[in-house]
C-alpha cells in the first residue's frame, strides 16, 4: 500500500521550499555564438547585436543588458536603431521586420518586440521585388525606407509598419532624371544602400549595386544629382558636412564624389585603390571622419589583395601618414566608430572603432598614440581557447581578490585606458551580494579567471601553464610583429585563437582554496601543478615528480600520447599564480580528479589508472592506488590516437563551418537558388528519417559487470577529518571513488604543524566499498553529527564556519550515478538511500551541496545537494533525509556539452555553457540572484521636425534627468578613476563589502 | 556419527556461518557437504540457503534433525516430498549411501541450484493483456539478454484511436535470461518498469531505469501474442508456473510490497576492512621508513573494529612491518582475496 502513500506533503515544508528555491535563467555571459549583425545608437550610446539564432541583445555600460530573441529564430541580418528613440528595427533573413522597444515596466527598462512585417509586393511579383537589402530609418522617426533587390524603394510608417504606397520609389522614376545614354533599366536594380543627408532630412543618397548612386529629394520626388562609378557599389558614406560622400566598391576601391546641386552629374573627386595595384577585395563599408586637424580618419572593412593577402578579416584606419590594417583571427560581421553625436561639432572626432567580429568584440581607441585596443568589461570571448573545464569559487576573501587583480592589471598593460565608451543606460542592480571567482580552464594550458560577481563576467587574469613545459611552438615566434616597411601594415588584434599548440597542455580539472591561495591544476597528459600566489616576478625551478599509478603491474602497455616534455632549469614566472611542484602520473592518461587540502598541504590526483597523493609540503608522494580491473584493456592502452584524431576533426569541423559560412554569405546569388537548396536539404533530412526509421534505435538491457571498461576511472576524490577506523578517534582521510562503484577510504597521518617538515605523512588503507549497483561514483560527502557537511579546509581556522561536531556519529554519503546512499561511520552500514535512476531513469550528472537562504527570514539556510541529471534537470535533494525537493527542467537533454559544463556554485547559483563562447548563468535559490537589472532613459518627445539640432541639448537633458552629472565631468571622472585602474576597483570593492555587509 | 548443539532460535543467522558451524563441529573443515532436515511431515528437505534455514529453525520443535552427506557421494533422490513413507528408508539411505545403487543418470540440477529465475506476479491483480515479470539476476552467468526499442502502440482514449509513442521488446538474445523464461518476446510493450509507468520517458531513460534494476527486474508488458493470457488458473507455462510459488513465499501479490521487500536484499554493497596488510601499502609509500608506532596505532584501531580474522592478519601483517616492507611481497591478489568482506 505504500505506493498509494504520496510522501512529503507536509504544508509548512511546501511553504518553507516556497521561500529557498526558486529557478531563474538569469543571465548570459560570455559572447553571442554566432553574431550576425551590429547596430549603435549614438543617441542611446547602446550597442545591438543579433545572432543567427535569432536572438538579439543590447549593450551599454557596464551592468546595462538586454535579450530578446525572435519567435522564428531566423538569423538577423541588420541592426537599425530609429534615431533619437528607444527603439530598434531589426530584419531577419526570411525578409521579415521587427521592431523592438525599450519600455519601463516595474523600475527596469525591458526590450519587448512591439510589432513584426514582411514587405509584400503585388501578387504575381517574384520574392525578389519584396526581398529587403537596404533600411534606413528616417531622423523623422516616422518612416523607414526599405532596399529592395527589384530596385524599388519602399516606405513604411512607424511604428506600425503601413506601407506608403504613393511615396514608393520605383527604378522608372528614379530613370526619368537620369540621361539614358549611360543608364537603363539593369542600373537600378538592387538597391546597395540608402543614406540620408546629414544637413537636410528631405534628401537621401540611394546607391545601386550597378554603382549608379543618385541623390533624391523626398519632398519634389525627383533625382537631384546623379554619380555613375565604374565598379560595383559596395556601401556609402556622407561627410559631416553634407558637401562630399564617398562610394567604396567591389574591386577595393573607394571614391569621393562632391556634391553641388549645380551639377547634375558629377565626376569623382578622388578614386585610390589603397591596398593596389594587384588585385584586390571588396571594400565592403567605409567611414570618412573629419577631425580639427583636417587630417580625416579613413576606416574601411576588406580591399586586401586578393591574391596574398584575401584570406585575412582586416579593417584599415588610415589616418595621414598613419595606416594600420587590424588583423582578426575571425571573419569582422561588422563595425562602427563612435564619433562626436553632438550634430552642432564641426568635427566628428573619432574617438573608437567597435568590430564585432564572428568571435570577439574588439574595440581600439582611435585618440591614444598607437591605437591600442580597449579591455571590454564584457562580452568576452570565453573561448579564445576552447573551455576544457570550468571551476567556481565563492565569497572569495578580499585579500586574494585583491592579489589575482593586481596580477592581473600587470598582465593588461598593453590596453587602453580609455574607459568604456559604450556606456548608455544606467545600471540600477544592487550591488553583488560577494565575490565569486570562475575560473576556466583551456585547452591551451591556460587558467582564466572571471569576476562571476555580478551581470558583467569579467576577466580578471590569465594563468599560463605552458612555461613549465617545452613544446613544439616557440614563445618568442610571434605572428604579429611585423618589420616597418611590411605592406600592408597589419597589425594581430584580438583574443581569439582556437588552435592549441599541442592538445596535452590542455586543463582538465582545478581547484583553489581561496584561504590559502594555493592552486592546483590538473590536465590532459597526467600533470599535476601545485601553484602558490606571488605578488612578484620569480624565477625558480619547478619540484619534479612521478607518480606510477600502475605500480609495476606487468602485461600493460600506455598507448595513449606522451607525457610533456618540462623545461630544465629555472624558469621565470611573471606574478600570480606560480607553480611550484609538478606531479607527473605515469601513465600520462587524463587526469580524471583531483582534490588539494591546503591545512594538510596535501593534494590527491586520480586518472584511469589510479590515483595518489603528493604532500606538497615535504614535496613527496605519500602513496599511489592502481584502480584498474585487470581485464580493463582499454583503460590500460590508453585511448590510442584519439586525441589526435579528435583535434583533427575539430580542426576539418572549423574548417567545414567556414565553407557553410562563406557559401551562405552569397545569399544574393538569387532567391531561387537558396530556396532549391533548402528543399534539398528537406528531403534529405526526410531521407535520414525514413532511414532511420528502418533501422531503429535498439538499447541493450544488461546489468553492470565487474567486467566493463573504465571501471578504474577515478571520478571523484574527497578529503575529510572524520572517524574512519574507530569512534572514538577521528583522523585525516582521503576517500576516492571509482567507475565501478567503489569507494576507497585511506587513513591519513598528517604529522602536527611543528613537526610537518620532519615526519612523513602516511596512509594506510581503511575501507573498500563495493557499490553492488556498480554504478560510476560522482561524489563523496562526510557530514557530521549534526548532518552537516564537514567544512572545507581552513573555514574553520578563518572563522568562516562552525567547527564541525565530532562528538556525534559522522555519516557518509555517496553519490553514484544511479544512487544516493548514506552509510554509517566508522562502520559501515547502509542507512538510507535513494535510488534516482530506478525511479526516474534518469543518472546524476553533477552533484554539489550548496547552501539556500531562505527569503522570507534571514537566519534560516539549510544545506541542500543540488544535482543536474543527464536529462538536464536539476533536482534539489534534502540533506541528510535523501528528499527530493523540488524539480526543474533546465538544459535540454540533447544538449550534451551543456550539462556536461554545468558547474554549481555554493549558493544555489550555476552556470552551463550554451554555446561555447556563452555561459548561461542559473540560480535555484530565491535569495541569490544576479540578473542584469537597468534603466535607458526614454528621451522627450520632441514636436520639432527638425531634430538634428536638439538632439545635443536632449541627449544632456536625459542625462542631467537621470541624475547623473554631465557628460564632461564624468569623462574626465573616469579618466581619474583610470590613473588609479586597479586601487579605484580595489575601493569599490572595498565599499560594496561594507555596504554589502548586511 | 552425531553431534549436539544449540542455536538461538531468535536468531539462527546465516546459511553460511551455520554450514561452517557443521563443519566447525564435525572438524571437517574442507569436506563439501549437503545439508538436509526432516519437516514436521518427516520428510527431508535441504538446507542450503538463508531462506531454506530459517525455515528449518523455526520448525524446530524443539529438535531439529540435521543431516549431512559428503557431497561427492550425495544421493540426491534421497530428498523430497514423499519421504513420509520412506522415513526409515531416508536414514538407512543416507547412512549407508552405497547400498543404494539407483542414482539417476543426468542429474538436472542439484537441490540448492533450485532458485526462481522468472516469474509472473500480480495475475489477480493485472488486467487480462498484460503480464508482469519478474526477473531474477544472479551474478554475471547468464546475460538478461533482451534488446528494447521505440515504437508506436494504439490506443482506446476518448478521442477515438490514437498513436501513442511507446517501448517494445526488440530482440532476445538466444540463450539469454529473457528468452529462457518464456516469458517475454519480441514486440511485446513494456509498460512498467518496477512499478513506474514508462509512458513519456525516453528510450534512454527505460534502458537506464531497467539496468538500475537488473537485478530484480519487474516489466509489465502487453504482450504481442495475447493467446496465451486468456486461460489464467492453468498452469501451463511451466517451471515458470512452480517458481511463481515457490518464489514468494507470502504470495504476496502487491508489487510495490515485494519490491521493497526484495530491494534490501539484492543490493548488498560489499565493504572491504582492511587492516594494514603490507601488500596494499603502495609501492611508493613502502620505499619510505614505516615508523612502527603509527603503525601499531593503526593496528590497534583496526582490532577496535569487528573483525573476527583481523587478528590473523594482524600477525601477519606485523611481521611484514618490522621488516620495513623490504620483502618484496608475492605480487598483488585480487580485491576479492584481500581482506575479510562483509556484506552489509
Amino acid at each position: 500500500m505504500r505506493r498509494f502513500l504520496r510522501p512529503g506533503h507536509d504544508p509548512v515544508r511546501e511553504r518553507l521550499k516556497r521561500d529557498l528555491f526558486q529557478f531563474n535563467k538569469t543571465v548570459e555571459h560570455g559572447f553571442p555564438h554566432q553574431p550576425s549583425a551590429l547596430g549603435y545608437s549614438p543617441f542611446l550610446r547602446l550597442m545591438a547585436i543579433g545572432t543567427r539564432s535569432g536572438a538579439i541583445k543590447l549593450y551599454g555600460a557596464p551592468g546595462v543588458e538586454f535579450m530578446g530573441l525572435h519567435e522564428e529564430n531566423n538569423t538577423v541580418m541588420q541592426i537599425h536603431f530609429i534615431p533619437d528613440q528607444c527603439q530598434l528595427v531589426t530584419l531577419l533573413d526570411d525578409n521579415s521586420l521587427h521592431l523592438w522597444s525599450l519600455k519601463q515596466h516595474g523600475g527596469a527598462s525591458e526590450l519587448r518586440e512591439e510589432h513584426r512585417f514582411t514587405l509584400k509586393g503585388p501578387p504575381g511579383s517574384p520574392p525578389s521585388a519584396t526581398q529587403v537589402t537596404a533600411v534606413l530609418p528616417h531622423s523623422s522617426r516616422e518612416v523607414l525606407y526599405l532596399g529592395t533587390e527589384s530596385g524599388n524603394i519602399f516606405v513604411v510608417e512607424l511604428p506600425s509598419f503601413r506601407v506608403l504606397e504613393d511615396r514608393t520609389i520605383t527604378p522608372e522614376a528614379v530613370l526619368q532624371w537620369i540621361p539614358e545614354d549611360n543608364c537603363n533599366r539593369r542600373s537600378c536594380e538592387l538597391v546597395e544602400a540608402l543614406r540620408e543627408h546629414p544637413k537636410n532630412p528631405d534628401q537621401i543618397l540611394i546607391g545601386y549595386s550597378r554603382a549608379l548612386i543618385v541623390l533624391w529629394d523626398l519632398q519634389n520626388n525627383k533625382a537631384i544629382q546623379h554619380f555613375l562609378g565604374s565598379q560595383q557599389l559596395e556601401n556609402l558614406y556622407w561627410q559631416r558636412d553634407g558637401s562630399k560622400f564617398i562610394s567604396c566598391h567591389y574591386d577595393g576601391s573607394y571614391t569621393q564624389w562632391p556634391v553641388a546641386s549645380d551639377n547634375r552629374q558629377s565626376e569623382p573627386l578622388e578614386n585610390t585603390v589603397p591596398y593596389g595595384p594587384f588585385p584586390c577585395k571588396a571594400i565592403s563599408k567605409i567611414y570618412w571622419q573629419t577631425t580639427k586637424n583636417g587630417l580625416p580618419y579613413i576606416i574601411f572593412q576588406g580591399g586586401m589583395p586578393r591574391a596574398s593577402y584575401g584570406d585575412r578579416h582586416s579593417i584599415s584606419v588610415i589616418h595621414g601618414s598613419q595606416q594600420t590594417a587590424f588583423d582578426f583571427t575571425s571573419r569582422v560581421i561588422d563595425f562602427f566608430i563612435i564619433f562626436s553625436s553632438d550634430p552642432a561639432a564641426e568635427f566628428d572626432d573619432p574617438s573608437a572603432l567597435v568590430v564585432l567580429a564572428e568571435e570577439e568584440l574588439v574595440v581600439i581607441d582611435l585618440k591614444s598614440a598607437g591605437w591600442p585596443a580597449v579591455h571590454p568589461p564584457y562580452l568576452a570571448s570565453l573561448h579564445c581557447s576552447a573551455i576544457t573545464c570550468s571551476h567556481h569559487v565563492s565569497n572569495i576573501p578580499l585579500k586574494l581578490w585583491e592579489r589575482i587583480i593586481s596580477a592581473g592589471s600587470k598582465q593588461n598593460i598593453h590596453y587602453s585606458s580609455m574607459p568604456w565608451p559604450i556606456d548608455g543606460g544606467t545600471n540600477i542592480a544592487p550591488d553583488p551580494p560577494q565575490r565569486d571567482l570562475l575560473l576556466t580552464g583551456h585547452e591551451d594550458g591556460t587558467v582564466r579567471f572571471w569576476d562571476a560577481s555580478g551581470v558583467c563576467l569579467h576577466l580578471l587574469y590569465k594563468l599560463s601553464t605552458v612555461r613549465v613545459f617545452l613544446t613544439d611552438a616557440d614563445p618568442n615566434d610571434n605572428m604579429n610583429t611585423l618589420g616597418e616597411d611590411e605592406w600592408p601594415p597589419l597589425r594581430k588584434v584580438g583574443t581569439f585563437d582556437p588552435y592549441s599548440d599541442d592538445p596535452r597542455l590542455g586543463i582538465q580539472k582545478i581547484y583553489l582554496c581561496k584561504y590559502s591561495g594555493y592552486l592546483a591544476v590538473a590536465g590532459t597528459a597526467g600533470q599535476v601543478l601545485v601553484m602558490e600566489l606571488n605578488d612578484e616576478d620569480a624565477e625558480h625551478v619547478v619540484d619534479h615528480a612521478e607518480a606510477d599509478l600502475l605500480q609495476d603491474q606487468e602485461g600493460y602497455r600506455w598507448k595513449g600520447h606522451e607525457k610533456l616534455k618540462t623545461r630544465d632549469g629555472p624558469v621565470r614566472f611573471e606574478a600570480g599564480f606560480q607553480p611550484f611542484v609538478l606531479v607527473q602520473c605515469q601513465p600520462p592518461a587524463v587526469v580524471t580528479s583531483l582534490a588539494l587540502h591546503s591545512e594538510w598541504k596535501l593534494v590527491a590526483f586520480g586518472t584511469s589508472h589510479g590515483f595518489g597523493l603528493f604532500d606538497h609540503q615535504q614535496k613527496r608522494l605519500v602513496f599511489v592506488k592502481c584502480t584498474l580491473h585487470p581485464s580493463d584493456q582499454l583503460a590500460l592502452e590508453g585511448p590510442l590516437s584519439r586525441v589526435k584524431s579528435l583535434k583533427k576533426s575539430l580542426r576539418q569541423s572549423f574548417r567545414r563551418i567556414r565553407r557553410s559560412r562563406v557559401s551562405s554569405r552569397k545569399r544574393r546569388g538569387g532567391g531561387g537558388n537558396a530556396s532549391e537548396v533548402q528543399e534539398a536539404n528537406a528531403k534529405f533530412d526526410q531521407d535520414a528519417l525514413q532511414e532511420m526509421e528502418l533501422a531503429p534505435v535498439q538499447r541493450k538491457i544488461e546489468a553492470r559487470s565487474a567486467e566493463d571498461s573504465f571501471t578504474g576511472f577515478v571520478r571523484t576524490l574527497y578529503f575529510a577529518d572524520t572517524f574512519l577506523r574507530d569512534s572514538s578517534r577521528h583522523c585525516p582521510s582521503l576517500w576516492a571513488g571509482t567507475n565501478g562503484g567503489t569507494v576507497y577510504a585511506f587513513c591519513l597521518r598528517v604529522p602536527p604543524a611543528e613537526r610537518r617538515m620532519d615526519e612523513p605523512v602516511r596512509a594506510e588503507q581503511a575501507k573498500e566499498i563495493q557499490l553492488m549497483h556498480r554504478a560510476p561514483v560522482v561524489g563523496i560527502l562526510v557530514l557530521d553529527g549534526r548532518s552537516t557537511p564537514l567544512p572545507e579546509p581552513l573555514e574553520v581556522a578563518h572563522d568562516l564556519s562552525k567547527s564541525p561536531d565530532m562528538q556525534g556519529s559522522h555519516q557518509l554519503l555517496v553519490v553514484s550515478e544511479e544512487q544516493f546512499k548514506v552509510f554509517t561511520l566508522p562502520k559501515v552500514s547502509s542507512k538510507l538511500k535513494l535510488k534516482l535512476t530506478a525511479l526516474e531513469g534518469c543518472r546524476v550528472r553533477k552533484v554539489t551541496v550548496a547552501n539556500f537562504g531562505s527569503c522570507k527570514t534571514d537566519d534560516y539556510s539549510e544545506n541542500d545537494l543540488a544535482v543536474l541529471t543527464n536529462l538536464g534537470d536539476i533536482q534539489i535533494i534534502s540533506l541528510p533525509f535523501l528528499k527530493l525537493q523540488i524539480r526543474y527542467p533546465c538544459i535540454r537533454k540533447e544538449d550534451v556539452s551543456g550539462i556536461a559544463s554545468c558547474v554549481f556554485t555554493k549558493y544555489g547559483q550555476g552556470f552551463y555553457l550554451i554555446s561555447p563562447s556563452e555561459f548561461e548563468r542559473f540560480s535555484l535559490s530565491t535569495k541569490w540572484l544576479v540578473e542584469p537589472r537597468c534603466i535607458v532613459d526614454m528621451p522627450e518627445v520632441m514636436s520639432n521636425n527638425h531634430v538634428h539640432s536638439k538632439s545635443g541639448t536632449e541627449n544632456a537633458a536625459r542625462k542631467s534627468s537621470a541624475g547623473d552629472c554631465g557628460e564632461d565631468e564624468r569623462k574626465s571622472g573616469r579618466l581619474m578613476e583610470h590613473a588609479l585602474l586597479n586601487d579605484e576597483k580595489v575601493l569599490k570593492e572595498i565599499q560594496s563589502t561594507l555596504e554589502g555587509g548586511r | 556419527e552425531f553431534r549436539r548443539f544449540s542455536l538461538e532460535r531468535s536468531k539462527p543467522g546465516k546459511f553460511e556461518e551455520f554450514y561452517g558451524l557443521l563443519q566447525h563441529v564435525h572438524k571437517i573443515p574442507n569436506v563439501d557437504v549437503l545439508v538436509g532436515y526432516t519437516d514436521i511431515h518427516g520428510d527431508l528437505l535441504p538446507i542450503n540457503n538463508d531462506d531454506n534455514y530459517h525455515k528449518a529453525v523455526s520448525t524446530a520443535n524443539p529438535l531439529l534433525r540435521i543431516f549431512i552427506q559428503r557431497k561427492e557421494d550425495a544421493d540426491y533422490s534421497a530428498f523430497g516430498t514423499d519421504t513420509v513413507t520412506r522415513k526409515k528408508n531416508v536414514l538407512s539411505n543416507v547412512l549407508r549411501p552405497d547400498n543404494h545403487k539407483k542414482k539417476p543418470h543426468i542429474v538436472i540440477s542439484m537441490p540448492q541450484d533450485f532458485r526462481p529465475v522468472s516469474s509472473i506476479i500480480d495475475v489477480d491483480i493485472l488486467p487480462e493483456t498484460h503480464r508482469r515479470v519478474r526477473l531474477y539476476k544472479y551474478g554475471t552467468d547468464k546475460p538478461l539478454g533482451f534488446y528494447i526499442r521505440d515504437g508506436s502502440s494504439v490506443r482506446v482514449t476518448p478521442h477515438g484511436l490514437e498513436k501513442v509513442p511507446g517501448i517494445f521488446i526488440s530482440r532476445l538474445v538466444p540463450g539469454g535470461l529473457a528468452q529462457s523464461t518464456g516469458l517475454l518476446a519480441v514486440n511485446d510493450e513494456v509498460l512498467e518498469v518496477n512499478g513506474i509507468e514508462v509512458s513519456g520517458k525516453s528510450l534512454d531513460q527505460v534502458t537506464d531505469m531497467m539496468i538500475a534494476n537488473s537485478r530484480n527486474l519487474i516489466v509489465t508488458v502487453r504482450p504481442a501474442n495475447q493467446r496465451n493470457n486468456v486461460v489464467r488458473n492453468s498452469r501451463t507455462s511451466g517451471s515458470s508456473g512452480q517458481s511463481t510459488e515457490s518464489s514468494l513465499p507470502g504470495g504476496a501479490p502487491n508489487l510495490v510490497g515485494s519490491l521493497q521487500g526484495d530491494e534490501e536484499s539484492d543490493e548488498e554493497d560489499i565493504v572491504i576492512e582492511d587492516s594494514g596488510e603490507p601488500q596494499h601499502i603502495p609501492k611508493a609509500a613502502a620505499s619510505q621508513s614505516v615508523e612502527s608506532l603509527s603503525q601499531m596505532e593503526l593496528h590497534e584501531s583496526a582490532r577496535n573494529g569487528f573483525l573476527p580474522s583481523g587478528e590473523m592478519d594482524l600477525t601477519r601483517s606485523a611481521g611484514g612491518v618490522s621488516v620495513e616492507c623490504e620483502v618484496p611481497e608475492p605480487a598483488s591478489k585480487s580485491l576479492e582475496e584481500d581482506g575479510t568482506i562483509i556484506t552489509l
